[in-house]
Order: structure tokens, then sequence, then C-alpha cells
């Protein structure tokens, strides 16, 4: 099952919907809120979603998944809104006769989800400054910065 | 025909509005849609260069014939989990 939550993800019930008489294993992934990324101080993540495409996309991925091992019980769930440090904003749970297909199926999930799936994160630092957080799309230009600079920069980049 | 494009985080905030319609006569596919985008809001032109197209809620590249009826979102680079 897959969820979508402005709630705090409570990893308790979680677990208990991925226990299974049937199962040897069962694998935890939580992403949690660091208070310290390259020496600056985060607040708090905000994260918003594009919930549609994002939920179509969550869902696929748990397809996937269970169709390339032999999970009994998978869960993913991604929180939405403000989450403080230490707090998750993602967790996924996997259940898995054995351990090998649980740790498997739980480190592609997260590297997948974290590919592929419309949601997005922006950092409110502790200086005061907000900024989306978009791997491989820099500062966003300021507004004196013409359209011919921000096409250099873009040639340059790749 | 119009075409609305949803819009998300740093594009949105960019704006400062949750989408932005566009005129582009028809047949039209996504590229042609991100050039009218990128007319019609010349601030996203950085962030276009680095995101992808969703067409009905699922990614789909710029060859892809489009309808006022699709549903056309701006997907910059993602950051989730």
């Amino acid at each position: 099952m897959i969820q979508l939550t402005e709630h705090t993800i409570e990893t308790e019930r979680l677990l208990e919907r991925v226990r299974n008489r049937a199962a040897g294993a069962v694998v935890l992934f939580l992403g949690t809120t660091r208070e310290v990324t390259a020496g600056r101080q985060t607040v708090s993540l905000h994260y918003e979603a594009y919930r549609e495409m994002a939920e179509k996309h969550l869902a696929e991925l748990e397809a996937d998944a269970r169709r390339r091992w032999a999970l009994l019980e998978c869960e993913i769930i991604h929180r939405l809104g403000e989450v403080p440090p230490a707090e998750a904003s993602v967790a996924i749970a996997v259940s898995s006769p054995h351990r090998a297909e649980a740790f498997a199926a739980g480190q592609w999930l997260i590297d997948s989800l974290k590919r592929d799936v419309p949601i997005w994160k922006r950092e409110q630092w502790a200086d005061g400054n907000r900024e989306w957080v978009h791997p491989g799309l820099a500062e966003a230009p300021t507004p004196s910065c013409n359209v011919d600079e921000a096409v250099g920069e873009i040639t340059s980049e790749r | 025909m119009k075409v609305r494009v949803q819009l998300f985080a740093a594009a949105k905030e960019l704006l400062g509005q949750d989408s932005v319609t566009v005129e582009v006569r028809e047949p039209a596919t996504l590229g042609d849609v991100r050039v009218a985008v990128e007319a019609a809001a010349p601030a996203l032109a950085r962030t276009i260069a680095h995101s992808l197209w969703a067409l009905g809620a699922q990614y789909a590249t710029e060859e892809t014939p489009v309808t006022g009826e699709c549903e056309v979102a701006l997907i910059p680079p993602v950051s989730g989990g």
C-alpha cells in the first residue's frame, strides 16, 4: 500500500501492517530530516508533491518491487508539509521470507522514489533563508540576470 | 487552443502561481507547449531547461501530442525522500 500524508508517520502501526507469519524478515527504512547539511542548520523541511502523479508512481513502484522480489507485504508512506529535524519524511517497510529480498527491495524502492517520484523538498535554514532542492539546478538566477547569461550557464553545466 | 500547465516547487514560487496557461496552434506537441511557456514566462527558462514534462500524470517526451483537455505539468528535478 502507498500513502501520502500530512501527518506524523506512525512507524509502530506501519510495522504491524507488514508483519506476516510467513515472513522471516521485516526491513523498515526511514528517511529523516537531517539538522545540519554542509555546515548549514536546517529548521525544517517542507515537502510538496504533484499528488496525482506521485500516488500513481508510488503504486507502480510497489507493483514493480512485488514482481521483482518475493515480498509478503510492502508499504510506502511519504509525508508532505513541514517535517522537523529527526522526524521521518518517508517510510518504506517490506517483509519477505528471507532477509536478502527485504533489504534489496527496500534499497531499490527508496532509490527509485528519490530518482523519479514528483515530490520536492524546501529547506528552511536557520539563517532565515528558504530554498527548494532541485538537484542539478543550482541557485536560481537573480532578477537582474538576463536570458543570455542564463542560457550560458545551462550550456556550461551540460 | 489553450493549454494549462501545472507548476510545482521553485517553478511555482518563481511565478507566484501554481499554473500558467498558454495558447498553442493545433496540432501541438509538448515541445510546442514548452516554447509557448518559455515565451510567456521567461523567468522559467532556466528551470525548464532542467525539467521533465508530464502529460496525464505521466512523464512524457517533447514529441508527445497535446490536446486542450490534457493535464500538463512541468516537473523540475525531484527531491523527495
